[in-house]
């Protein structure tokens, strides 16, 4: 059985189990809110999920139920022990279409319309009468019957090859039945992750206590204390591993929606791909696991959208016409190996290259010196997509980067292997676990330091002369491993801890550490290495956390405190990535996981175009980055357009500065709205950072915002509604002529505070900028009982905007708690929801909601917002009022 | 500065006549911690060095299984290394700053004096930019002054 339809059984079951509780106090109390409205929100919920692991009948039914349920909730219909039972009934007929899914796997193929029949009379309220008294029996009469047809059906499926033996596995799989229902109720059990964190961070604690007591062990030779440690040792390994395995998830279950984004990918971009999954079984630890799945996502996307090729090329170059993208994950040693790979064309390094001396990376000479993989390489750093065309898929221009700094975080690395024509393979090595890590304790200058075992691929004894000695190139030591030269760095150079007492080289010998982040080996010089260890990392205090060479700290098993190195730091350190660069990249990656951490900065996209200021433009906003060959622009009525995508796109200079006569390629922003697109041309992308951006000067010319302080520049902040008002006139309809980005009116105004109040983070991620750049002030949210929190504290907005569906209140509660008599009762309020019914519509206007309005539609939130702000001017600031 | 602001600290209540401090001296003068901001009065400990760290960090330590960080105070405030004689040994005391240990390497401890509040003023305005910035004000003792130290400033600003 698929796995998503167990979990969703074992779940289903356990709120049944409870429903049924529920609906006996609702018969009892049929005036409880909350009751009501969490049986509402469980049969939504099973609706829900029925129709996405598409269980047709069983949506049926829960969404029939769902409907009563709703004139329940909504108070227009009186819950009766008729009602209730009806209720019942559809609960009995759940039940029992999960007992069949348990069983067979597929849905029964009974027929539900008398119950749905019955359910609709009561919604619509008509022949209310008819339903109550006869319905229980009938259903039961039925529902059993079901049960007996459906019991005799698998045997009828096979019966004349081996009639006795399809009876017996009939009898079978009847009494498996009911095992079957007990296991997946009883066998699993769902724990909250706190308790396993918890208990995560008992059984490390307990390790180093272990690693202590063993440590003195050693130096006390025999005693009475050895056996009983010794078994204290093997229970305490076993407790671990038992620990880790409770927090062990299949690596399946981040690949589960992989087939479905390659098959829309596939039919999107006319390719023919087929994704193979080999070892989905391999497990590794679910902090991991959820740090990787977009990643993951990202390169699987990128592997058939950039590496496999439409199916004439393909021919062309000999090769089978559907391109395969093969995923492999296993362990090897301490790691999962995740290995993605295509059998497409490789990465051209021609245009890698073309595309490294055009964003100034490197010059033609340095490129002449690398090697094919070092070129490769590039398309780790930050802004580099070499897509020609840029899909709705991939190409945004931050691609690789965030996936290797996600990798990297989680202590792992990424390497490539590409071969021109033949297809690329990514491979991704990652940690098990992040709790505890084995470690190497070496010395450098006489201070102790913890290298993780993961990075560490040998060690090697370099001896003052003879062979396996240091040699200096330039100043630079080296030293010949095998049949390459290691770049060489001292660890206590690295550090700054230099003892004068030593002269460095009079050392006899030294140790290399050979250390691997990445493709990218180094050695690093220490003076003597110890053994391993098992060891917690701990994050350093607040104070230390500037200085990226430190992963943490530990307590090791003498009972002193140790740093530990974190390999990617120390390769930064030897400057072979650079460190400005995978700064930005972090952030970008930070704004990709839409993770709220940030509340009141802004991803920002910096470019230069004329002028000396860096301009900025929100990336929200931006759908992609793209490059442009300037031959490829053609001229129509004055204007320039591209084909993009299949369409014609307008495409403006940002100002009369940017050079557009000589360039060959030009980067473009991308900006598209509904079915229209259209792109500003610019001079180059800079980077993308993270900030607030508070407007200290106003923009005097069209198409500039003001000016901000962004990454300590003074920077432009670019208004796009000027520019898309001034490529097509229809973008803001709705806005008359004013587009929403120019926000010169909102500025003039002081600015209005808005207050946000949504549970999804990913709304108030989408919400929060835009309605930043449209001049007002913004404070978020996650909960309305936060915000009550924060009406009493005496707070003051000029508009609160709200979610309706939210955990702990919803929208309707909270206006209404809001409206009657807080400090808020004269603030308008607007309610944002995904469904919006006119039962609902009607319902938020008698809760206090000035405008109801549908999530997805920016446009007539913005108006809304504007609309809404001024009408109220008058009751809130009437000086103002008076004098617009 | 007004005085009742000093005041404002997590363990006193400002109304209350008296307030305990733990006495400790660096350079030869006397500073008071609020006591009930004190975890530990340790000895001499072994304190392992943070490369890179900023000057007045002496290291990290190990405190019953949870890692300190140990502070410089004479750094801190700017004074000359301290010259041992034979036998002499460093204390520090251990606060808890922002969820973490912090340990203040210091010279001496002293008593716990309990200070009545008429005996409080606000620190001169001449004091050490430095020593300003750490201190909540002043208590006249009979034969010295009693400077003392505000934690979450001296912490707040490492």
């Amino acid at each position: 059985m698929d796995d998503l339809v167990a979990e969703f059984l074992a779940e289903t079951n356990e709120s049944i189990e409870q429903l049924d509780n529920d609906l006996v106090n609702l018969e009892q109390n049929p005036n409880d809110k909350d009751l009501l409205s969490k049986i509402f929100r469980l049969m939504h919920t099973i609706k829900g999920t029925c129709g996405f692991l598409d269980l047709p009948r069983l949506a049926k039914v829960a969404h029939h139920a769902e409907n009563v349920l709703g004139r329940f909730r909504d108070g227009d219909l009186e819950v009766t022990p008729e009602y209730v039972t009806l209720i019942f009934e559809s609960i009995d007929t759940i039940k029992f279409i999960l007992g069949e899914i348990e069983m067979n796997g597929t849905e029964p193929d009974t027929d539900s319309s008398a119950l749905i029949n019955k359910l609709d009379a009561v919604y619509e309220g008509r022949a209310v009468s008819t339903a109550p008294a006869p319905a229980p029996t009938e259903q039961e009469d039925q529902a059993p019957e079901n049960e007996d047809t459906n019991k005799q059906e698998p045997p009828s499926v096979a019966p004349e090859p081996q009639p006795e033996e399809a009876e017996s596995a009939a009898e079978d799989s009847a009494a498996k039945t009911t095992s079957a229902n007990a296991q997946t109720s009883n066998q699993t059990l769902r724990v909250n992750v706190d308790v396993l964190e918890n208990l995560m961070t008992m059984v490390s604690e307990l390790v180093l206590t272990r690693n202590q007591l063993l440590q003195i062990l050693r130096m006390q030779g025999e005693t009475e204390f050895s056996a009983p440690l010794q078994r204290l040792n093997h229970v305490v390994s076993d407790l671990q591993e038992g620990v880790m395995q409770t927090r062990m998830q299949p690596i399946g279950n981040a690949w589960s929606k992989l087939p479905r984004i390659i098959r829309d990918l596939s039919m999107e971009l006319n390719k023919k791909v087929d994704l193979q999954m080999i070892g989905q079984d391999t497990e590794l630890d679910r902090q991991v696991l959820e740090l990787i799945k977009d990643p993951l996502t990202h390169m699987v996307r990128n592997s058939a959208d950039h590496g496999i090729e439409n199916p004439a090329a393909r021919r062309a170059a000999g090769k089978p016409e559907t391109g395969k993208v093969v995923l492999n994950a296993y362990h090897e040693g301490g790691h999962i190996i995740i290995e993605i790979s295509d059998d497409g064309k490789g990465l051209a390094i021609d245009k890698i290259k073309a595309k490294i001396l055009s964003n100034g990376l490197a010059n033609a000479e340095e490129l002449d010196g690398m090697t094919p993989q070092q070129i490769q390489q590039f398309i780790f750093k930050a802004g580099f997509s070499t897509a020609e065309k840029v899909t709705s898929v991939s190409g945004r221009g931050v691609g690789m980067d965030v996936v290797r700094t996600n990798i990297e975080k989680i202590g792992g690395s990424i390497a490539l292997h590409s071969e021109e024509g033949k297809g690329s393979t990514f491979t991704i090595k990652i940690p098990l676990t992040l709790a505890i890590v084995s470690a190497l304790i070496v010395e450098s200058a006489g201070e102790r330091f913890a290298i993780p075992q993961l990075s560490v691929r040998e060690l090697v004894m370099a001896s003052a002369h003879g062979d396996t000695r240091i040699e200096m190139v330039g100043g630079a030591p080296v030293f010949r491993l095998r049949d390459h030269l290691l770049p060489l760095v001292t660890l206590s150079d690295i550090l700054k801890i230099n003892s004068e007492d030593t002269a460095q080289n009079e050392k006899k010998h030294r140790y290399i550490i050979v250390t691997q982040v990445g493709n990218y080996t180094f050695g690093i010089i220490v003076d003597r290495v110890f053994d391993t260890e098992e060891i917690v990392v701990k994050p350093v205090s607040k104070i230390l956390r500037d200085i990226d060479l430190f992963a943490g700290n530990t307590i090791l098993g003498d009972g002193s405190v140790i740093m530990i190195l974190d390999p990617n730091g120390l390769a930064r350190a030897t400057g072979e990535i650079d460190t400005s660069k995978s700064k930005a990249a972090a952030t970008a990656a930070e704004a990709m996981q839409n993770e709220g951490a940030s509340k009141d900065k802004i991803s920002l996209l910096l470019f230069s175009a004329g002028g000396k200021a860096p301009k900025a433009v929100p990336l929200s906003l931006v759908s992609r980055l793209e490059n442009i060959k300037m031959n490829t622009v053609e001229y129509a009525n004055e204007q320039m357009l591209v084909q993009y995508r299949g369409a014609l796109m307008p495409l403006i200079p940002f100002n009369a500065q940017t050079a557009i006569e000589g360039a060959a390629e030009k980067p473009v922003l991308v900006f598209t709205d509904k079915k229209m697109a259209m792109g500003i041309l610019v001079d180059k992308i800079i980077d993308i950072t993270q900030d607030h951006v508070d407007i200290q000067v106003e923009g005097a010319a069209p198409g500039l915002m003001g000016s901000a302080i962004i990454q300590g520049k003074a920077t432009d902040v670019v208004d796009v509604g000027h520019f898309l008002n001034s490529v097509n006139k229809e973008w803001y309809k709705d806005h008359d002529d004013t587009p929403y980005g120019s926000a010169k009116d909102a500025v003039s105004q002081s600015k209005r505070h808005i207050l946000l109040v949504d549970d999804s983070p990913f709304f108030r991620n989408m919400l929060t900028p835009l309605l930043k750049v449209a001049g007002y002030d913004v404070t978020t949210l996650d909960s309305p009982i936060d915000a009550l929190a924060l009406c009493e504290s005496g707070a003051a907005f000029d508009l609160i905007v709200s979610d309706i569906e939210m955990p702990e209140m919803d929208g309707f509660e909270f206006a209404r708690q809001v409206k009657t008599g807080s400090n808020w009762q004269n603030t308008p309020m607007v309610a944002l929801t995904s469904h919006a019914t006119p039962q609902d519509i009607d319902r938020g206007a008698q809760v206090g909601f000035e405008k109801y309005i549908a999530k997805f539609d920016r446009d007539t939130l913005l108006d809304t917002v504007s609309q809404t702000l001024a009408d109220n001017l008058p009751a809130n600031m009437p000086t103002q009022g008076e004098a617009s | 500065m007004s005085a009742d602001t000093a005041f404002d600290m997590p363990a006193n209540n400002e109304n209350a006549p008296q307030h305990d401090f733990l006495t400790i001296t660096i350079a030869d003068q006397t500073f008071g911690i609020p006591v009930l901001q004190v975890q530990d009065v340790l000895r001499e400990q072994r304190v392992t060095r943070v490369p890179l760290a900023p000057p007045e960090v002496e290291g990290s330590l190990n405190l019953r299984g949870r890692i300190v960080t140990a502070i410089n105070m004479r750094k801190r405030l700017g004074l000359p290394p301290r010259v041992k004689q034979p036998g002499e040994k460093d204390m520090s005391v251990v606060v808890e700053h922002d969820g973490e240990l912090f340990s203040l390497l210091i010279d001496t401890v002293g008593d716990v004096l309990s200070l009545p509040r008429s005996e409080y003023q606000s620190n001169p305005a001449t004091l050490d930019p430095v020593w300003l910035a750490v201190s909540s004000g002043i208590y006249r003792l009979e034969r010295k002054l009693l400077v003392v130290l505000d934690v979450p400033k001296l912490l707040g600003a490492v």
